[in-house]
């Protein structure tokens, strides 16, 4: 099995599409990085403008910390559109060289070989997230510095102590690797149904721009109901590790997180579908006719 | 005649109980100006319904006449407009006030002198302080604020160690806040529907405090005044 694995990292990683998410996620972080060193302090005030008429907020607001959570805001809605492109590749692909019977020649069971290629795909999904953390984490922190991270959600505002956000970054890559995974499974599903990698790349692509446009529509009753089935709507369960507990005073808790059952629940979410994809993905291929 | 009589008394009684507010009130002003600087370590917690901060570790400084600067030990500091730089001794950076009695009243079992203050100077910030001073110990336990710009405040102080200079141990700063929202499409926050209505309301009280209890003072030691920029 593992040397399955290591064949199909190494297509993986032998095609210059691969290396696409990599540099484009580079490039995004870079331009923001550029933007908020040079005109951070334009960013900020914008930031402030309805919290200021009332309290006003000192320190050294955009800092590593800040400016990560910011990409993350902006990028993890965007890398899973990046991994569909390897994810969504990885049978129909094998299908448009002709390969892909030839492959299945070979001593090993549909299932071994289906297997093998999703994992690959998920080493794939998890090196684009550590890259993703050290050009948004590490490579923030050494520029921007350290500091406390203050936050502006939609009803309220959070400002979690500088030693008390490091864990917190830790745990939200750990869920986004469960999220990008969803993504992942999902992409390898649809591929199993074409014999081009255009086609399940850009389904993969769609469902994602459908489903998360139906989670924000949540003025709408009718979304709100089938909001909580959506993967997309559990995707953002990462932001949950920023949110504080306060007790009866209001005093923010140190060290501790306001919903957990959420995070719970979300991942459960998360880890039921990478489960149906897989399982649905073995069970027709197994059935299929490969004819190419 | 007898009616003039009567004004006439009134009149005398109420100048001479306004003289001796402005007495009363110089008297506590030459207490605090006993005080040329100061460097104060303290914890600050803000209790403002929008707000989930931590306590934090505060440094305050002041310097004659009316330099004052909260700093945070590290770290972001989240406080009232205008209001946790408005301190006893920089409302006595004037002399150019009218003080008013205005009665008497308890705060926190002590008895107490109200007194109405009102610059003279129009340009001042500060449109009108009551003050509830312990006249026994020349401390102001209670203030009431309203400035031009900020609305409103209550300070609230209590003494210990340091109440022979007229600086409390605790401060407590009431306020009131305006509403915060941001849309849900900004914040990327997808599923709040099922948001709980008591958290919701509590979330609409306008009400905010900031309380600083002070650990040390370190009195007429001279603060640099690079301090305060």
């Amino acid at each position: 099995m593992w040397t399955l694995i290591q064949i199909e990292l190494f297509k993986i990683f032998r095609r210059p599409r691969t290396y696409i998410a990599f540099a484009a996620i580079a490039a995004l972080i870079g331009v923001v990085q550029l933007g908020l060193k040079i005109d951070g302090q334009a960013y900020v005030s914008f930031m402030m403008r309805d919290i200021s008429s009332s309290i006003s907020v000192e320190g050294k607001i955009l800092n590593g910390y800040q400016v990560c959570y910011i990409v993350l805001q902006a990028l993890l809605v965007h890398v899973p559109l990046l991994i569909s492109l390897v994810a969504a590749d990885m049978i129909s692909g094998e299908a448009n060289m002709g390969t892909l019977r030839i492959m299945l020649t070979k001593p090993i069971s549909r299932t071994q070989f289906l297997l093998a290629k999703f994992i690959a795909t998920v080493i794939y999904t998890l090196l684009l997230l550590v890259w993703l953390a050290i050009m948004a984490l590490f490579v923030n922190m050494l520029i921007f510095g350290t500091d406390d991270l203050f936050l502006l959600k939609s009803q309220y505002v959070v400002l979690l102590k500088k030693d008390d956000v490091f864990w917190r970054y830790v745990c939200a890559f750990g869920f986004a690797a469960l999220a990008m995974t969803t993504v992942a499974a999902l992409g390898f599903f649809l591929s199993l149904f074409a014999e081009n990698s255009i086609g399940p790349i850009i389904a993969t692509m769609s469902v994602i721009i459908f489903f998360t446009i139906l989670s924000t529509l949540s003025s709408i009753p009718l979304f709100n109901a089938i909001k909580p089935y959506l993967f997309t709507t559990h995707m953002i369960g990462w932001k949950e590790f920023f949110d504080i507990k306060v007790n009866d005073a209001n005093e923010a808790i140190v060290g501790t997180i306001q919903n957990p059952g959420k995070i719970v629940q979300s991942s459960i979410v998360l880890v039921l579908h990478i489960i149906g994809f897989i399982t649905a993905g073995i069970f027709v291929f197994r059935k299929k006719d490969v004819l190419s | 005649m007898r009616i003039s009589i009567i004004i006439l008394f009134v009149c005398s009684c109420a100048i001479s109980y306004g003289q001796d507010m402005t007495a009363l009130v110089m008297k506590v002003k030459a207490k605090l100006d006993q005080v040329n600087d100061y460097e104060a370590e303290g914890k600050m917690k803000t209790d403002v319904a929008f707000i989930k901060a931590p306590i934090g570790k505060v440094r305050v400084f002041y310097k004659k006449p009316n330099k004052f600067r909260l700093k945070k030990d590290g770290g972001i500091s989240l406080l009232p407009k205008g209001g946790v730089s408005v301190n006893m001794n920089s409302i006595f950076t004037t002399s150019e006030f009218v003080a008013l009695a205005a009665g008497e009243a308890m705060v926190n079992g002590v008895n107490t002198k109200i007194v109405k203050l009102l610059p003279t100077n129009e340009n001042s910030d500060i449109v009108l302080t009551t003050m509830y001073i312990d006249e026994p110990n020349l401390l102001i336990r209670k203030s009431v604020i309203t400035t031009k710009e900020n609305g409103t405040y209550t300070i609230e102080m209590n003494y210990g160690k340091f109440a022979q200079y007229g600086l409390p141990d605790k401060v407590v700063f009431n306020f009131n806040t305006k509403d915060y929202y941001l849309p849900k499409g900004i914040t990327l926050e997808f599923d709040d529907a099922n948001e709980k209505p008591a958290e919701a309301e509590k979330l609409k009280n306008r009400k905010g405090k900031v309380e600083i209890t002070y650990s040390n003072y370190v009195i007429n030691k001279g603060i640099p005044d690079a301090v305060f920029k």
